[in-house]
């Protein structure tokens, strides 16, 4: 069901604003949605406008775990169904709500936390956040940041929450299908959705999805899911092609020289390295990893 | 209700002033509380978890990460229609800060026990009032009680008159004087309470059925609105608390009102205090009556919304009025009396004296006999000070 409507105040092109439609498509009909500051908040709708048919509530930066939680244990108390959906961006992810994030996600409290990650803060002009990959030119960071992205999915991991996952709006069914798995689970479930910026980015206002699809098979931006924190799943087999292909389009990485795109190639590789270990070992308690163990 | 029927319906227990305030909680059938531990609160949180695992406490407790994230969570779960409870103090409730302008901006009949205690730094874990009074415009009612019992009844008080004007209500302590303190407190059964404090079943909320949103962006105008409500809903709450603390005198047989004039009607010089300082004022007031110096008390029990008018017609008559602050805004003075001096002004009694006297700070015991000496001290002066006095080098 389209619970996301046209006319919101998104930039034009904004991958966000498709992710967040496609989020909404795929949650259950009793979501009760959670936003912090970020691009999202406008694109919901200036009082008393709403550009979304699922109630939701405009808390404050730090918070949405913890709003989520409030928001789900009060339903609970109340003895309503509700599906509790915090819609998030990196900066109130990775780096601010991170606290309250960890703290609800260790007592296991019962939502879907999607975090659209367009790495950086952008609903304040591009400043860096801690998901900003290395290298990336922000008006924080003018000169390329020269520090790594946080690596978020390990720290969520490490919760052992019942579900995690990668996702990327440029492929949609595989997004619409998280989400409805973690919407169907209960407990913390966790979406780390890859969202290219237009102006951040410095990338044209048609060039986000074709960008995203190169980072994706680039294995920059890896799909995968995580069950209870242990066992990992690839979800789509990238092509491999080389990290350059990625980054050239677009203006936030520019000033790279050679050497430095090796280097982010090596990074990717060494990533996507490890991933490929944890998907396909065995760990402790749990079943082998691939389609076997979806049984 | 007779007297001896309130009595037969209440059951006395020797409680801490943080087990009342937690008996309070209980009684208010809270469905939602987030809590977070810190001196010297933590009794308070550690009851309620202990009630809620004996199955008497049914409400959903969250014991969080941090003050802020308890508060962001009361908000929420009080806009889905959840009655919520939380306790804090010190750093936690300055921790809270941008939590609680939200509380109050979102129009949520939050409740909240603050133990007023010193804020780092240095460190300190006694009595100030510097952590709840420095809340003030965050558009939080707030309540200083004198004892335990006090801060139950007060607590039952509070959600009425908050879930009424919907605003939040703070309800105060003070560290180690009131918070640990054993006395005897009356605590009602339930069935007395049910009648004085139905369910709370807001007519708005976030309702998973209904697509209505809250706290969107706003123009100017809508946001400049929003406020102006809010002042009228603290407008409202004054009559709101006075009929609260009737009503409730006449379930229990202990009635309370915003302020409380005690040996005023004749008196040359008023004490003005808060909280548990407040029961030490009365006791100098007794001993300087008996030595022939007519001396009298107003007690604050409402800080915001303030009962200006109130306070006003209490001091009408004195000659002199010392407030008494057990804090101090630094720069300026006693908040309290700064407070009071503009009230008065504002309702055109700016010519009455009043003193402002520190008394008290980071926890320093205040005993009656340096009380009575703010006396004699203010009746010593022309009702003229540069700046505050402080009562401990009288
Ligand atoms: S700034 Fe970026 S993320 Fe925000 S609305 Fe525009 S394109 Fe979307």
């Amino acid at each position: 069901m389209e619970r996301f409507l046209s006319g919101h105040s998104s930039c034009p092109g904004c991958a966000v604003a498709l992710a967040v439609r496609f989020v909404l498509r795929a949650v259950p009909d009793d979501a009760v949605v959670v936003v912090a500051p970020s691009c999202i908040g406008p694109m919901m709708g200036p009082v008393p406008l709403s550009s979304v048919t699922v109630p939701v509530f405009h808390t404050a930066f730090e918070t949405s775990a913890a709003a989520a939680s409030g928001l789900a244990r009060a339903y609970r108390a109340r003895g309503e169904q509700a599906t509790v959906v915090c819609l998030a961006g990196d900066g109130g992810t990775f780096d601010i709500g991170l606290q309250a994030l960890s703290g609800a996600a260790e007592r296991n409290e019962d939502f879907v936390y999607v975090c659209f990650d367009n790495e950086a803060y952008q609903n304040t002009g591009n400043q860096k956040s801690s998901a900003t990959p290395w290298g990336a030119r922000t008006a924080s960071t003018p000169g390329g940041k020269r520090t790594r992205k946080k690596e978020l999915m390990e720290i969520i991991a490490a919760h052992r929450i019942p579900f995690a996952a990668t996702a990327s709006p440029a492929h949609p069914e595989d997004l619409m299908g998280k989400v409805r798995r973690a919407g169907a689970l209960r407990g913390t479930r966790f979406l780390l959705v890859t969202c290219p910026c237009v102006p951040g980015w410095g990338i044209g206002d048609e060039a986000s999805l074709r960008i995203l699809r190169l980072g994706v098979e680039s294995r920059a931006v890896p799909l995968y899911e995580i069950e209870d924190g242990t066992r990992y799943r690839i979800t789509h087999e990238p092509a491999g092609i080389p990290v350059a292909e990625y980054l050239r389009p677009q203006a936030r990485f520019a000033h790279l020289a050679e050497a430095d795109i090796a280097a982010i190639q090596a990074e990717v590789d060494w990533r996507w390295e490890g991933l490929v270990e944890r998907a396909g070992r065995r760990v402790a308690g749990g079943a082998p990893i691939g389609e076997e163990s979806r049984a | 209700m007779t007297p001896m029927q309130a009595a037969a319906r209440q059951r006395r227990m020797l409680l801490t002033g943080n087990h009342a305030a937690a008996y309070g909680a209980l009684l208010a059938k809270p469905q939602v509380i987030p809590v977070y531990p810190i001196t010297p609160q933590t009794p308070v949180l550690e009851k309620l978890l202990e009630l809620a695992e004996a199955g008497e406490l049914t409400g959903e407790m969250i014991t969080v990460e941090s003050e802020h994230s308890g508060m962001a969570a009361c908000i929420s779960a009080s806009l889905a229609g959840a009655r919520v409870f939380t306790a804090t103090a010190s750093q936690g409730i300055a921790l809270m800060h941008e939590m609680l302008h939200f509380a109050a901006g979102a129009r949520t009949p939050v409740v909240m026990v603050n133990v007023n205690r010193t804020l780092a730094s240095p460190w300190g874990f006694w009595a100030d009032q510097t952590d709840s009074l420095s809340q003030r415009d965050t558009g939080w009612m707030q309540f200083y009680c004198e004892s335990g019992q006090e801060a139950l009844d007060t607590v039952l008080q509070a959600y009425r008159v908050a879930e009424s004007v919907l605003l939040p209500a703070m309800v105060v302590i003070e560290a180690m004087y009131i918070s640990h303190t054993l006395e005897p407190v009356e605590v009602p059964e339930a069935a007395l309470v049910a009648g004085f404090l139905p369910p709370f079943e807001p007519t708005l909320r976030l309702d998973p059925g209904q697509p209505r949103s809250v706290g969107g962006v706003t123009t100017p105008a809508q946001w400049r609105q929003n406020r102006l409500a809010m002042q009228e809903a603290m407008t409202l709450a004054l009559g709101a608390v006075a009929e609260a603390g009737r009503l409730y005198g006449e379930l229990t047989g202990r009635a309370y009102g915003a302020t409380e004039s005690y040996r005023t009607e004749d008196a040359e010089v008023v004490l003005v205090a808060a909280g548990g300082m407040a029961g030490t004022a009365r006791e100098a007031v007794d001993r300087l009556r008996q030595a022939g110096i007519a001396a009298g008390l107003l007690r604050l029990r409402l800080f915001r919304p303030f009962p200006g008018a109130e306070i006003a017609e209490g001091l009408a008559g004195a000659a002199r009025v010392a407030v008494v602050d057990r804090n101090c805004s630094v720069g300026s003075g006693g908040i309290f009396c700064q407070e009071v001096r503009a009230a008065l002004s504002s309702l055109g009694q700016g010519a009455v004296p009043v003193l402002s006297y520190i008394a008290g700070l980071g926890g320093v015991n205040v005993p009656p006999e340096r009380m009575m000496r703010i006396v004699t001290d203010a009746l010593g002066r022309d009702g003229m000070s540069a700046g505050p006095i402080q009562a401990e080098e009288l």
